[in-house]
C-alpha cells in the first residue's frame, strides 16, 4: 500500500478544509477503501478519517422520522430500536468486525452495487444529508459507485420515514455477504416501494411492477410469477442475470412475508 | 508519526506511517505475534482483536485510526497466573483447533459475543463467527467449544 498522510479531524469542517488539500480521500470504517488500497485500488494522498467526528455519530426518533449519523457504525444501528426492519438489515452486513467499523455513510458515499444500505434508503424513500444540502434517494444514486455527492461533499446523517411495514431479504454470497440480490420492501400507507441491490449492472433500482402488485395487494403471492427482465443484470461467477431476475420476485415475496 | 494504545491493560506506543495497519503495529512494533494474519483482505478474521471492547480485523484498522483506544489481543486470553482463560481452555477440551492458525481469531470473536450475550444459542454462535474462517475442524467443536465456555445450559 502507498504512503499518505493520515488525519483524524474532529469537527465537519475541519475534514472538508483537510478534504480540499490535494489526493485527499474521506476515510469511514474503511471496511472497503482499506481492502481497496491494499491492490492500489485506490492511492490517496492524504486520508481523512471521519470516525473522530462525534455530530456524525448517534441514532435518533423523533416525528416518525430515523435520523443515523453518517459515521455511526452498523453494529449500533442493529441495537437501535425504532425500525426493526432497518436494524435487521444492519445487523446481517458482512460480519461482527465489519458491522463494528463499517458505516452507513461511508456504504453510501462508495455505493457498491451489492451493498445493503442503498436498497433501504432508496425504498424508504431517505433523504441524505450532506454538508452543503440535503438529496432526495431517488436523486442520490446514480449508478454503480456513481453518487449526486460531489467533490469535497460529505454526508452527515441519514434521515428514513420510518413505514408501517419494511423488511429485507437478501440472498447472500456467502463468503463475501454481500447480496447476490437484496431486497428492501417498505409500505407506507397504500404505498408500497421495492428496492432491489446486488442485481443490476446499474446498482440499486426499484421494481417499479413489484410495487404496483404490491400496492393491489401487499400479499408475498402478488408478486408471484412476475417476470423480471434479465436485460442489465449481473453476470459472474455466482450467478446469470436470469438467475438474478429471477430472485427478485423470490426476495421481495421473503420480504413481504418477513415485514 | 507516534501512535499510543493501551494494549492488553498496558500503556503501549510506538512510531508507525499513515499506512500501518493495526496488526502490523501489533505483531511488528510490539511483537505480539499471536494475533495472525490469514488473507489480509478482511475475510478470514485471524487477526481480530477487540478495540474498546469491540469486535474488529486489525488487518483492516490503520493504527492511527485507534489512537488512544484500549486494545486486548489473544495474549491478554489468559489468566492472570497464565493458565489459559475459559474460552482457550474450553477450546482445548474440546478440540476445537487443529491447526491452531485461526484460534486466536475465534477465540477473541467467541470472547465479544459472550460479552454481550453470555448465554448464546448455537445458532447465535454460528452467525456471529460468520466472519472467522477454519480449514481444519469443519467448526462443530469450535460451536462445542463456545458454547461450553458460555453460561448456556447444555442441551440434552
Amino acid at each position: 500500500m502507498q504512503n499518505f498522510d493520515f488525519v483524524k479531524p474532529a469537527s465537519v469542517a475541519e475534514a472538508v478544509a483537510a478534504l480540499g488539500t490535494s489526493g485527499a480521500q474521506a476515510l469511514s470504517g474503511g471496511q472497503t477503501l482499506i481492502g481497496s488500497m491494499k491492490q492500489n485500488l485506490a492511492a490517496p494522498a492524504v486520508l481523512v478519517s471521519l470516525t473522530g467526528i462525534a455530530a456524525l455519530k448517534g441514532v435518533s426518533v423523533s416525528g416518525g422520522v430515523m435520523s443515523i449519523g453518517a459515521a455511526t457504525p452498523h453494529a449500533e444501528v442493529a441495537k437501535a430500536s425504532g425500525f426493526p426492519g432497518l436494524s435487521s438489515l444492519a445487523g446481517g452486513i458482512g460480519d461482527p468486525a465489519v458491522r463494528a467499523r463499517g458505516t452507513i455513510g461511508g456504504s453510501l458515499a462508495n455505493n457498491d452495487p451489492a451493498a445493503c444500505y442503498p436498497s433501504a434508503v432508496l425504498a424508504c424513500g431517505a433523504t441524505v444529508v450532506t454538508n452543503r444540502r440535503e438529496i432526495a434517494a431517488d436523486d442520490y444514486f446514480q449508478g454503480m459507485f456513481t453518487t449526486a455527492l460531489e467533490d469535497g461533499e460529505i454526508i452527515t446523517a441519514v434521515r428514513f420515514p420510518i413505514p408501517e411495514r419494511a423488511a429485507y431479504a437478501k440472498f447472500e454470497q456467502p463468503a463475501s455477504r454481500f447480496s447476490l440480490t437484496g431486497v428492501f420492501v417498505a409500505k407506507y400507507g397504500a404505498k408500497v416501494r421495492v428496492a432491489v441491490t446486488g442485481a443490476s449492472n446499474d446498482g440499486v433500482f426499484r421494481w417499479t411492477d413489484g410495487e404496483d402488485a404490491l400496492q393491489a395487494s401487499y400479499d408475498p403471492a402478488a408478486v408471484k410469477g412476475l417476470k423480471v427482465s434479465p436485460d442489465g443484470l449481473i453476470a459472474d461467477l455466482h450467478g446469470t442475470p436470469a438467475y438474478r431476475a429471477n430472485l427478485v420476485a423470490v426476495m421481495t415475496a421473503r420480504a413481504v412475508a418477513a415485514s | 508519526m507516534k501512535v499510543s494504545l493501551t494494549v492488553n491493560g498496558k500503556p503501549m506506543s510506538g512510531e508507525v506511517e499513515g499506512r500501518t495497519l493495526l496488526s502490523t503495529f501489533l505483531r511488528e512494533t510490539l511483537s505480539l505475534t499471536g494475533t495472525h494474519i490469514g488473507c489480509d483482505t478482511s475475510q478470514c478474521g485471524a487477526c481480530t482483536v477487540h478495540v474498546d471492547g469491540a469486535q474488529v480485523k486489525s488487518c483492516t484498522v490503520f493504527a492511527l485510526d485507534v489512537q488512544g483506544s484500549s486494545v486486548t489481543t489473544i495474549e491478554g486470553m489468559a489468566n492472570t497466573d497464565g493458565s489459559l482463560g475459559r474460552i482457550q481452555q474450553a477450546f482445548q477440551d474440546h478440540h476445537g483447533l487443529q491447526c491452531g492458525f485461526c484460534t486466536p481469531g475465534m477465540v477473541m470473536a467467541s470472547a465479544a459475543l459472550l460479552a454481550v450475550n453470555p448465554t448464546p444459542t448455537e445458532a447465535e454462535v454460528r452467525h456471529h463467527l460468520e466472519g472467522n474462517i477454519c480449514r481444519c475442524t469443519g467448526y462443530h467443536n469450535i460451536v462445542k467449544a463456545v458454547m461450553a465456555a458460555s453460561d448456556a445450559i447444555p442441551a440434552e
